[in-house]
């Protein structure tokens, strides 16, 4: 158990200290403009660099897979998203089509494209 | 901003949870399928709490514990964990812009909340003004909550929820799918989307572990940038 604990205390610092150390010094720094300009585009860079590979690349293959149904339900679901821009009704609406897709047998798919 | 900062600690509470609930719905399976294999490797529930509480970061508890289940060294589990959230400094860095005035302490305790989901929730609402740090705590906080519970539930009962019931599995990415189209304010914010996403793809198909996410944000948003500075006529400041 104080290896254990040990091994968390390692794992903690090195989680805790990217999450805090800029949060400590930027906060107080005056930031170039360019800098801020980047920061400003940060977020839409990271969430999508999230989700993309997260729809299309397979869990388990580490493959391209086209098939899969998270990657179908993103195109109704980020419809959904665009006109109502409603957080909880999007994660319903995904959360229920998704639903949906995981009882339709994938196989059909292959057929249609 | 004023009626922001006057609220009572009740409304402060409602409004930090009306953001912050789709994070806790996605984190319960999650959580309760990391327990589940965290006790198959060998963990007690109190070990499984102590990590979520001293941790909390989704994705390295799941690779510490296949680790540990295989054996790896304490060096090689800690120094793989600080890889794989070394993408919280971009996160933290886009949030600092938003806490200039904001008290040290506080903002070290709010730290230990940034993860994926909880950054993309406060961001936007910070960018919109109709966010403070009381708020963005409650969301971090609320998360973490969440997250300690199902972890130490998945590992005391397995799953109390079945296999993909309701399409549970899907909460966190039509979360993040949201979420993204609230970035998309301009153009710009479109095109860095487009470059990070297929970038990411691209890196996540030719290198191992999750590096893509922070070398494919880095490429995107330079690229962006260089783009909106190069554009003659362009006015950054509303980039």
């Amino acid at each position: 158990m104080a290896d254990y604990l040990l091994l968390l205390v390692g794992m903690g610092l090195v989680t805790y200290l990217p999450r805090w150390l800029p949060l400590h010094y930027l906060s107080r720094q005056s930031l170039p403009e360019w800098f801020v300009q980047w920061l400003e585009l940060i977020p839409a860079a990271i969430l999508s660099a999230l989700l993309l590979p997260a729809l299309i690349i397979g869990g388990d293959t580490g493959r391209l897979d086209l098939l899969r149904p998270e990657l179908w339900v993103a195109l109704p679901t980020f419809a959904f998203a665009w006109w109502t821009r409603s957080l909880g009704g999007t994660v319903v609406v995904g959360m229920l089509l998704f639903w949906l897709a995981e009882k339709v047998d994938p196989q059909w798919l292959a057929w249609v494209g | 901003m004023t009626s922001i900062s006057s609220a009572s600690r009740s409304t402060v509470i409602k409004d930090g949870l009306n953001a912050g609930w789709p994070i806790c719905l996605g984190y319960l399976p999650i959580g309760m399928a990391f327990g589940v294999l965290a006790q198959k490797a060998g963990l007690s529930a109190i070990q499984i709490g102590l990590m979520s509480i001293l941790v909390f970061a989704g994705s390295a508890q799941f690779i510490a514990v296949a680790m540990l289940a295989a054996g790896a060294s304490a060096p090689a589990i800690i120094t793989t964990t600080f890889v794989v959230n070394l993408r919280h400094v971009l996160m933290s860095s886009a949030l600092a812009v938003y806490l200039r005035a904001a008290h040290r302490g506080v903002l070290a305790l709010f730290a230990y909340g940034v993860t994926d989901e909880s950054f993309a929730v406060n961001l936007p609402r910070f960018h919109a003004h109709t966010w403070n740090l009381p708020r963005a705590m409650v969301v971090n906080h609320a998360a973490n909550l969440v997250w300690f519970f199902s972890t130490v539930t998945g590992g005391i009962g397995g799953r109390f929820i079945p296999e993909g019931a309701l399409g549970i599995d899907y909460a966190l990415i039509a979360m993040f799918i949201c979420l993204l189209v609230f970035q998309l304010r301009k153009r710009i914010h479109l095109l860095t989307a487009l470059i990070a996403g297929l970038s990411a793809v691209g890196l996540a198909l030719v290198i191992p572990g999750n590096s893509y996410i922070v070398i494919a944000s880095i490429i995107a948003a330079t690229t962006g940038v260089i783009i909106q500075r190069s554009r003659p006529g362009s006015n950054p400041k509303n980039g």
